[in-house]
């Protein structure tokens, strides 16, 4: 599903450049639910924002489902983003002017897809996140739970390879926090590849590989026995 | 085309227009100040250019633009033995004799100027009467509201008539009383009043009583004495030459210096005609100068609120772009932002300039000295520019729309 090989970023700063990602290997295989954690300046979010074609690298090759991502133009990037990843940030950023099923059907107006289509699509996906009927509310008048899971429903909408987290419980607590990774869980239970940089242990612990960075290399890779966060709530 | 365009006939791309103006209504309607001023602006003046130099048409309709009036003056140099100083006399067959000699006249009237006391009851008043033709009709006709001007069989039997201005019937009469066929005392003998006219003065004395000219010369005693000639040219012929060969033809039978410019005056009504028109060219010269600055001004004024609504609006387009949404969509949609809040408020312009158009033109049907007639503006104009507007709209809004992609996604995302 997802390989990348010898992965090199470095930022400049001043004269003097920072080395982020001083040659990732990564071999991610569909089905598979990977935390990636780290501190604060390790690598992880540069690395998941590579993954998510937000930023390249200096160099190394990155190949998603057999397609090699680099040298993209920013329309190419746009579309690849659109048609095979899912972004679901700790933020939610949803666009606070567009009800919930208007921003659950955004990735779909960029697809081109026809109005009725894609509402009845985002609805779908609403309903998905126990959300149908809050399809008319703005983020506003939504709870934090409540706008992640409209996040994940807009992830969700253009049926990614992919599923890109960055710090999704962020935001939460820890009940929320639950409830959102029982979600998740559930989404890759149903085969979905899942990606998500977080610094919590015990939400790490309910995915099913840990990739542990610093200093930009990759100091740890364990796959673990998964905990369901159903038993936490 | 179609497929650059097509956007365009999307519904969804004016709700995503929609969705992001109705986030920031007062915004969007500061937004929309200044190319709504400049439009009105635009209008209102066009509009009131057009409504002057309507008036100004109809006030001169009645008068033959290619004409000149030359009467006589007083010699300002020695000739043939005559002193300076001598007075220019003007005779009847003066105007004959112009008539039959000088290349491109059409039509040559007398006229002849004297002063009475108009009496009628105890109302009385001094005013300047004129002797004339029933032919300066076709010169500088005068604007009737009552009754008939003299005509052949008032000059053949020297009537005792007069038309008399709208300020002559205001002093001698009272409200709503009707002058035809009263009698009225002109310097204490009676006349009986024919016609009132509406007085145009383009300058020089106020003339408020008009007389057969026969009449004039006997109740004044002037023989055929004339003060003055009205002479048309053809339409053919350049008014200016006319002038100055009249003029070289009565200094020759005036025994005047060739050189005398005091001997005649004049008055070329279409030098003043070509005066005015050039002014009111001016007036719409500039009015499309500062319209289209004004314009200008506000589009700018739009792309700069526009510029920092997409420096605030960073992280949602970063979000946007996440999305999969290409830079291109990003820029036409705040290109057709740009371009549907200029139109807006252009439209919005065009329609408040109609009304205030409308409201001077209201005021000026009530008034007494209306000084614009049907202020408006034609269907081009507000086309020629709404065009403008959508033009300046789309260039302006290139800027924005290249600041919105020109942040990396990853950087727009981070923005808080």
């Amino acid at each position: 599903m997802l390989e990348i090989k010898q992965l090199h970023k470095s930022y400049p700063i001043g004269d003097s450049h920072l080395h982020v990602l001083k040659g990732i290997n990564l071999l991610v295989k569909e089905g598979e639910m990977v935390a990636i954690m780290g501190s604060s300046g390790s690598g992880k979010s540069t690395l998941l924002n590579i993954i998510g074609m937000l930023d390249h690298a200096d160099s190394g090759d990155y190949i998603l489902d057999g397609l090699p991502i680099k040298n993209l133009t920013e329309k190419k990037a746009a579309e690849y983003r659109n048609k095979f990843l899912g972004f679901i940030f700790q933020s939610f950023n949803l666009i606070n002017y567009k009800n919930a099923m208007e921003n659950v059907a955004l990735p779909l107006y960029y697809q081109g897809m026809k109005r009725k289509e894609r509402q009845e699509l985002a609805m779908f996906h609403l309903e998905k996140v126990g959300l149908a009927d809050w399809a008319h509310h703005l983020p506003k008048e939504l709870s934090g739970g409540q706008n992640q899971r409209v996040a994940i429903a807009r992830a969700l909408a253009a049926n990614p390879k992919l599923l890109l987290a960055d710090e999704p419980t962020g935001a939460l607590d820890m009940s929320t926090s639950y409830e959102i990774m029982e979600f998740i869980q559930q989404l890759n239970d149903e085969g979905k590849t899942i990606l998500m940089v977080t610094h919590e242990e015990d939400i790490a612990n309910m995915c099913k590989r840990i990739i542990r960075l610093r200093d930009g290399v990759i100091m740890e890779d364990t796959t673990i026995k998964q905990v369901r966060a159903k038993q936490h709530v | 085309m179609v497929k650059i365009f097509g956007f365009l006939f999307d519904k969804d791309t004016w709700q995503e227009v929609q969705g992001s103006l109705k986030k920031n209504t007062l915004r969007s309607i500061l937004t929309m100040v200044g190319v709504w001023w400049g439009i009105l602006l635009l209008i209102g003046l066009l509009g009131s250019a057009r409504g002057i130099e309507n008036n100004f048409n109809v006030l001169f309709e009645d008068f033959a633009t290619n004409s000149v009036f030359v009467g006589g003056g007083k010699t300002s140099m020695p000739f043939k033995g005559y002193e300076e100083g001598r007075p220019v006399i003007l005779r009847l067959d003066d105007v004959k004799k112009v008539e039959e000699n000088v290349e491109g006249i059409e039509l040559v009237v007398p006229r002849i100027m004297g002063n009475a006391v108009l009496s009628r009851k105890i109302f009385s008043g001094s005013f300047n009467t004129t002797g004339d033709f029933p032919i300066l009709n076709e010169v500088a006709k005068p604007d009737l509201t009552l009754g008939r001007f003299i005509n052949q069989s008032d000059i053949d039997e020297q009537k005792k008539v007069v038309v008399i201005s709208e300020d002559v019937y205001k002093q001698l009469f009272e409200k709503d009383e009707d002058p035809i066929g009263e009698l009225i005392s002109v310097s204490k003998t009676n006349f009986k009043v024919i016609g009132v006219f509406k007085l145009v003065n383009f300058g020089g004395p106020q003339l408020d009583v008009h007389m057969p000219f026969t009449t004039f010369q006997q109740l004044y005693n002037r023989g055929d004495r004339i003060d003055w000639m009205m002479i048309t040219g053809k339409p053919e012929y350049n008014i200016n030459q006319v002038e100055a060969d009249v003029k070289l033809l009565l200094k020759n039978l005036k025994k005047v210096n060739p050189n005398d410019n005091r001997a005649f005056f004049g008055f070329n009504l279409g030098d003043r005609f070509s005066q005015f028109t050039g002014f009111l060219k001016g007036m719409q010269f500039l009015t499309w100068f500062v319209g289209i600055a004004t314009l200008i001004a506000g589009v700018f004024a739009i792309g700069s609120i526009l510029l920092i609504t997409v420096k605030e609006r960073t992280k949602e387009i970063g979000i946007r772009r996440a999305l999969g949404a290409t830079p291109i969509m990003i820029k036409r949609q705040i290109i057709v932002e740009s371009v549907t809040l200029a139109i807006i408020a252009g439209f919005i312009g065009i329609i408040s300039g109609g009304v205030i158009l409308m409201l001077i033109n209201n005021a000026m049907l009530n008034s007494n000295e209306p000084w614009m007639r049907n202020p408006s503006v034609s269907i081009g104009m507000v086309f020629l520019s709404l065009l403008i507007v959508v033009i300046l709209g789309t260039l302006i809004g290139l800027i924005p729309a290249n600041k919105a992609t020109s942040v990396k996604p990853i950087d727009a995302l981070r923005e808080e």
